[in-house]
């Protein structure tokens, strides 16, 4: 899949672990109220490595709705 | 709504998941399923989604089979391995895949994974290595590092530690790996490489527990204990590039063992065709 | 009919089990059981099935389990010691609702006990075994020609029930040689398991229709994805901790035997027409038993023979029957008083009982029996 995707958060099933935040090469995340939150859309580079390390599936790349 | 691919591999109505916050076995489950998806989805493999069995035993990581939205068997404590020897005998065409923890593999059920590797049965097992008793609160395990604290080593641990990959290796496992959750790219291809392995593989993955194994050894959140992974558990491509002095104190991760031993279930295949021949000579 | 051939019990069992559709066994050595494990080595690959020697008796239970999970008629066999080490799988097999055949060739105990020498000590483990709450069908053969039939009988009950069958056999009709003459493969019944029910239900993995008390159960491999679990489930198959749905099960796991008794009992009741006086015994004891009876009836005693052959559940109202007529119950086992304690709960107070029991090695003979009557 080459089209564009989009970051989805899923706050019901964050658990606040963090590590998406800590791990995220343009630091674009963060945690609010003990959720995941985007802080900063413009440096997100849609990498996916908040996906891969995320152990509860709270944040995935989602195919650009057209 | 989760992603595409847990919505395709997961069983959805049954998550979240129990774990804690920053336990890595989501991670590694996660890892496991896209695993399979690459499989099923490369022509070359050919293997469908009903091969698959997922088998596990009891504890953290064994809550995984009900996740996983395949044929699945959460069994007895220590013997899913040998669940699933029954399960591969009896349909050798099946993938059976074993989710299993520290405790459940190289302590209450060692004595199937030894067994199980020295047959060069065709099963993958995957180790969720967290180094410690999770499901019961706390209690060290047969990898917990010699000093380490746990609810029953509270003046730490006197025991020497398995090395869980390695024992599978001395018992004649056909692959071994290690991989971790800091490193999710190359242990996905271990677990692929290991599923794709005719014989006994063993994949031992570095999970984290936090809440007890972190807590109680002063590792830190889950966020300190995937950095130390990300510092000192190094890719095999890497690791042998590195001065004697620079690995001090550093694990290899990636694929550790691999030979082309005879496979269990096929060698009993012969078996039953030349009964077969020796019945029709009659 | 066909011809008739010299048979160890043992052997019978093995044969009989590959009439029943046998096709996997797991077991571990264990006297006196082994021959059972070195004649399925020795056939199954010739049935197009597999035999393989686990490392212990619990990876052996756990493998017929698994085997059976995927389709495949499984057995195993073992003796006291092994049993009792396979009691936890069989325990799992009752809850997650896995047919599979454990044979226990008993022998003498405690523990390392008496090898090779005949016991009937296990028939409480047999019910009573594994942890938790739940119902067991047992069977007991008395003679090499009945094991045959009856190890069928006991597949097939596994599969109507989707349980656990234990076939208590004793060593001494494991280790027994006699002649016995084969059914005929057409005379035989063989029931297979129901996997699939009607009406689309297929989508939960224990979906039991109104009335019925038996999931139906398709093999891994087959499409449905279905989950199995030793933890308390609901009818799809999933943990759940809802007491109501708890009780659903465990009530059902119950019924399914209970109210079923009448298809799953069978007693044999020789002599029993005019008797005041009936040996009440199983298995292996039954041939001392038998030659008590023709002895004293030859002397104009009244005196009959009352068997279990389904010795789990016990056959309470196939006995309270005769409470009446009888006046005199000898309950005859080889140990201290076990299927006395049933036979106690049934008729006391409307029968006079009266035990003999013996655990030292060698076999309760007609005269033994004799002088008690």
């Amino acid at each position: 899949m080459t089209g564009k995707k989009q970051l989805m958060i899923e706050p019901s099933w964050c658990k606040g672990c963090g590590i998406c935040v800590a791990f995220c090469p343009r630091e674009a995340l963060e945690l609010m109220n003990g959720k995941v939150h985007l802080k900063d859309a413009d440096s997100c580079v849609l990498c996916g490595m908040c996906e891969m390390r995320c152990p509860d599936y709270a944040i995935y790349l989602k195919n650009a709705e057209e | 709504m989760p992603s595409d691919l847990i919505h395709e591999y997961m069983r959805i109505d049954h998550l979240p998941h129990i774990w804690c916050a920053g336990c890595g076995n989501g991670t590694i489950m996660r890892d496991v399923a896209v695993a399979l998806d690459e499989l099923i989805t490369d022509p070359e493999f050919a293997l469908t989604r009903d091969q698959v069995v997922i088998v596990s035993g009891i504890g953290c990581s064994s809550r995984a089979a009900g996740y996983m939205d395949f044929n699945s068997i959460h069994t007895t404590h220590g013997r899913a391995i040998a669940f699933a020897t029954g399960i591969k005998l009896a349909n050798p065409r099946l993938e059976v895949i074993v989710l299993t923890g520290d405790g459940d593999a190289s302590a209450i059920g060692g004595n199937h994974l030894i067994h199980a590797a020295r047959r060069n049965i065709g099963l993958t097992v995957i180790c969720f290595d967290n180094l410690i008793y999770g499901m019961t609160g706390g209690q060290y395990s047969p990898v917990t590092p010699h000093g380490d604290k746990a609810t029953t080593a509270p003046y730490g641990n006197v025991d020497r530690p398995f090395d869980v990959a390695k024992l599978a290796e001395g018992a004649g496992a056909s692959y071994t790996a290690r991989g971790d959750i800091y490193h999710v790219r190359e242990t996905i291809d271990i677990i692929k490489q290991g599923i794709k392995h005719k014989g006994f593989s063993l994949i031992d993955v570095y999970s984290t527990c936090p809440t007890y194994y972190g807590r109680k050894n002063k590792k830190g959140e889950a966020v300190d204990m995937l950095k130390w992974q990300k510092e000192n558990l190094i890719p095999v491509s890497k690791y042998y590039t590195l001065s004697e002095q620079a690995k001090e104190g550093k694990l290899v991760i990636g694929p550790l063992h691999h030979s082309n031993y005879p496979e269990y279930s096929a060698e009993y295949a012969k078996i039953i065709e030349a009964c077969k021949e020796a019945k029709k000579g009659k | 009919m066909a011809k008739a051939v010299l048979m160890q019990g043992n052997e019978a069992v093995v044969e009989g089990a590959i009439a029943a559709g046998m096709r996997f066994f797991a077991g571990y050595p264990i006297t006196p059981s082994t021959e059972i494990a070195e004649q399925c080595a020795l056939r199954l690959p010739q049935e197009g099935g597999t035999f393989i020697q686990m490392e212990d008796e619990i990876s052996s239970m756990a493998a017929v389990l698994g085997a059976s999970a995927a389709g495949v008629k499984s057995m195993t066999a073992t003796s006291g010691p092994g049993f009792s080490l396979k009691q936890e799988n069989i325990g799992y097999g009752a809850m997650a609702e896995i047919p599979c055949v454990i044979v226990d060739v008993q022998r003498s105990g405690p523990s390392t006990g008496l090898p090779t020498s005949p016991s009937q000590a296990d028939y409480m483990q047999a019910r009573w075994g594994t942890h938790g709450d739940h119902p067991v069908i047992a069977l007991s053969p008395s003679s090499v020609a009945e094991t045959y039939t009856l190890i069928i009988r006991a597949f097939n009950l596994s599969e109507k029930y989707r349980t656990p069958v234990i076939f208590l056999m004793d060593e001494i009709v494991g280790h027994l040689r006699e002649g016995v003459t084969l059914p005929r493969a057409n005379d035989l019944v063989i029931n297979q398991r129901k996997s699939s029910f009607k009406d689309g239900a297929n989508k939960f993995a224990y979906f039991v229709p109104e009335g019925e008390y038996v999931p139906a159960m398709k093999p891994f491999g087959k499409g449905e994805r279905y989950n199995i679990t030793g933890l308390v489930h609901d009818r799809s198959g999933f943990p759940t901790n809802n007491s109501q749905e708890a009780a659903t099960l465990c009530t059902r796991l119950m019924e399914k035997i209970d109210k079923n008794a009448d298809d799953i009992i069978r007693v044999e009741e020789y002599q029993m027409d005019d008797a005041d006086t009936a040996i009440i015994c199983f298995g292996g004891t039954t041939r001392s038993a038998k030659h008590a009876v023709n002895e004293a009836r030859a002397a104009g005693k009244k005196v009959g023979l009352f068997r279990p052959i389904t010795v789990w559940p016990f056959p309470e109202k196939q006995l309270a029957k005769w409470l009446g007529q009888v006046k005199k119950l000898l309950v005859v086992e080889h140990n201290y008083g076990q299927m006395l304690l049933e036979v106690q709960r049934c008729a006391a107070g409307q029968a006079e009982i009266d035990f003999l029991g013996r655990i030292n090695g060698t076999v309760i003979t007609p005269a033994d029996i004799a002088e008690k009557l």
